[in-house]
């Protein structure tokens, strides 16, 4: 089957505050497709829309070729969901849930075994556990058992791995690889923007609209300017500093460093070590950097806002 | 079915985990049975009373003789005038006042009238009045007795019986009280509680997106209700039959069979419940404000629902728990068979499917 996602014109609001703003998107069967953007980007509300949950306030969207609203209980039998809050039972063993799952969608663990191995494997050890007592990444482990044991055509994780220390992220992302082999549409909404280019294709969105809708590469490759990044010993007052430069384009800190990009098309770098020297910032190094995606989101969030 | 059976064990896993609910389903109808059978009684026993006898003569002696050895009242001082009187009610040493007339003996042999009266402490109004009455009681009795033989013009004398309760004891009234009480509870919070601790977890999220239908999912949630409710109201017979001799003097079948009928109303009510409220927190107090207070109040458990004003009374008429009480006492003390309680019955049926209808109607299959 075509285990497609298309959205067209999706809109939703709670009362005044917009969610969604006519979103448009096509995803492909066996796609691993990220939804990138920070908390209150929409990310959640597309996927209650999509798993059924909610009902749009204009647009549609199907999955498989299903109408969301007209053949939700379709839906409801080919989609592995996944919310972003652990929902499974915490009294229940590891065990216990995965079985009630299991029948939930009149199937059994054995006859889904070679869907759910790679991660069963990891979680065994601990199947007599409550739920409630496992470890962060277990429990993301053991969800996404639960959301595949009925062999889905489409995936929907909602930011599971938030809150997830760094190992069990990597161990999570090598799952969701896996089981791009196996041909499932996949998608998964995150906060963190280095996983993005974990993803086929990532859509960044911001306040509930699509700000660019790209291979991970793709995106980088449309940041057009050059991207310097600065470090000095008072990071703060460097950014204070290049803000206030006649010629930023943009300045953003990261971590340590500040990155920046100057409207200029050619940046004479000693200009701008002669302005900060003459603002007491002596020992300042500067270097060219390739653009990460994080960069690239920033400078779409800006542009986005410049627009209204 | 297997759907169905899995979800099943599902929530007996989540009940017997729990302690809490383990708690109020089996241990709150023992204790609130235990509590009303034998602290909350209305018999007289033992009360406290005291004798101002300006008379001292073999009649009086005699009649102070019967009173004691009733069982009903214990004889805790003798006084001398009735000055003490105030006192004695005050320090609470004693609740009754026995005062027998100067020459009473005399007086009722040759006068053929004697005078007693009798001082109670109205601070506590029910017991006061119950005192005085079988107090009454027993000096009529004795009246009688020294009458016997001789004729006496024009008298009537009344014979009282009981009936269904010839004892008076309120142990009676209270096994079917609180079997509503307690089964409305215990149905209806426990059921709401735990679909709403569902929405609360998140985890309705889930089972919404499953391929469980809202029917599937509602009687998955009520069915090991049901049938623990059931054993609770098995549990409140039998203690009320075995423990505090309640006796069961119709069909038992019968009992069981609008008992389950009341359950499962209160099930339905709970359903809804949930529907409304989105937090166990909500849920519960829901179910203990508008259900734990009228029952009590309102449905005729402890105060007679004639001597209310005509308001509550026609609010009454909506309190589920006011039919089954009517059910169960025609059952349970009259011997009544379902020619006496068709029409209760009825009305209970009418309810549960109104809030079934109701709760369906509310069910959510999505978010909002």
């Amino acid at each position: 089957m075509n285990s497609t996602i298309s959205i067209n014109n999706l809109s939703k609001s709670y009362g005044d505050v917009s969610a969604l703003k006519e979103i448009n998107l096509n995803i492909k069967s066996g796609e691993l497709f990220g939804l990138i953007g920070p908390d209150g980007a929409g990310k959640t509300t597309l996927f209650r829309l999509l798993a059924t949950l909610l009902l749009p306030d204009s647009g549609s969207a199907a999955l498989c070729g299903f109408d969301m609203v007209k053949k939700y209980r379709h839906i409801r039998n080919i989609l592995g969901y996944m919310p972003g809050k652990f929902s499974l039972y915490q009294d229940l063993t590891v065990l216990e849930n995965l079985n009630f799952f299991a029948t939930v969608f009149n199937t059994r663990i054995e006859d889904n075994m070679d869907m759910i191995r790679d991660i069963w494997v990891q979680i065994e050890p601990f199947k007599d556990r409550p739920a409630g007592k496992l470890s962060g990444g277990m429990k993301q482990k053991l969800a996404l058992c639960c959301a595949l044991i009925h062999q889905p055509k489409i995936l929907l994780l909602d930011e599971p791995t938030t809150g997830v220390d760094a190992v069990s992220r990597s161990e999570f992302w090598q799952m969701l690889k896996g089981l791009k082999t196996k041909g499932i549409t996949i998608v998964v909404a995150t906060p963190y923007m280095d996983e993005a280019n974990l993803c086929g294709r990532v859509a960044l969105m911001q306040s509930g609209e699509i700000l660019s809708l790209d291979s991970p590469s793709g995106i980088i490759a449309s940041f057009e300017k050059d991207l310097y990044s600065f470090e000095a010993k008072d990071t703060y007052q460097l950014l204070l500093n290049l803000r206030a430069y006649p010629f930023v384009n943009s300045v953003f800190l990261f971590g340590q460093s500040v990155h920046y990009t100057d409207v200029r098309d050619v940046v004479v770098l000693s200009d701008l070590k002669d302005y900060l020297k003459s603002k007491g910032q002596d020992h300042v190094e500067i270097k060219q950097i390739a653009a990460g995606i994080e960069d690239c989101f920033m400078a779409l969030s800006q542009q986005n806002t410049v627009q209204k | 079915m297997k759907r169905f059976i899995g979800f099943l064990k599902k929530e007996f896993y989540h009940i017997f985990r729990d302690k809490r609910s383990m708690l109020i389903l089996f241990g709150m109808p023992i204790v609130q049975l235990l509590l009303f059978g034998f602290v909350i009684t209305n018999d007289l026993k033992d009360v406290k009373m005291a004798v101002v006898d300006h008379s001292k003569d073999e009649y009086t002696s005699e009649i102070i003789n019967k009173i004691t050895s009733s069982g009903y009242f214990k004889l805790v001082k003798n006084l001398d005038g009735i000055a003490q009187v105030d006192e004695l009610f005050r320090k609470g040493e004693t609740k009754l006042v026995l005062v027998f007339e100067p020459d009473f003996g005399q007086n009722l042999i040759k006068g053929s009238k004697a005078s007693v009266q009798i001082l109670t402490d109205a601070s506590e109004p029910n017991m006061a009045s119950l005192e005085v009455n079988y107090l009454q009681g027993i000096l009529q009795n004795y009246n009688l007795e020294i009458n016997r033989g001789k004729i006496v013009p024009s008298q009537i004398t009344p014979q009282t019986r009981m009936y269904f309760n010839p004892n008076m004891e309120s142990v009676y009234m209270f096994v079917p009280g609180i079997m509503a009480t307690i089964l409305m509870l215990v149905s209806a919070m426990m059921t709401s509680i735990s679909i709403a601790r569902e929405k609360e977890m998140g985890t309705m999220e889930i089972l919404l997106v499953s391929p469980l239908r809202p029917l599937q999912i509602i009687l998955g949630k009520v069915t090991p209700y049901l049938f623990l409710s059931f054993i609770n109201a098995l549990v409140i017979v039998g203690m009320g039959y075995f423990v505090f001799g309640v006796p069961v003097l119709g069909s038992f079948a019968l009992l069981m069979a609008e008992s389950l009928l009341f359950i499962l109303m209160a099930l339905s009510l709970g359903i809804f419940i949930s529907t409304v409220s989105d937090s166990q927190q909500v849920a519960m107090m829901l179910s203990m404000f508008a259900l734990m207070l009228p029952t009590i109040l309102l449905s005729g458990f402890i105060f007679p629902l004639r001597n209310m004003p005509v308001p509550l009374q026609i609010i009454s008429h909506i309190i589920p728990p006011r039919w089954f009480i009517v059910i169960i006492k025609n059952i349970m003390l009259k011997g009544a068979g379902f020619e006496f309680v068709w029409k209760e019955t009825l009305i209970l049926i009418g309810m549960t499917a109104g809030f079934i209808g109701l709760s369906v109607k509310k069910f959510k299959i999505r978010l909002e």
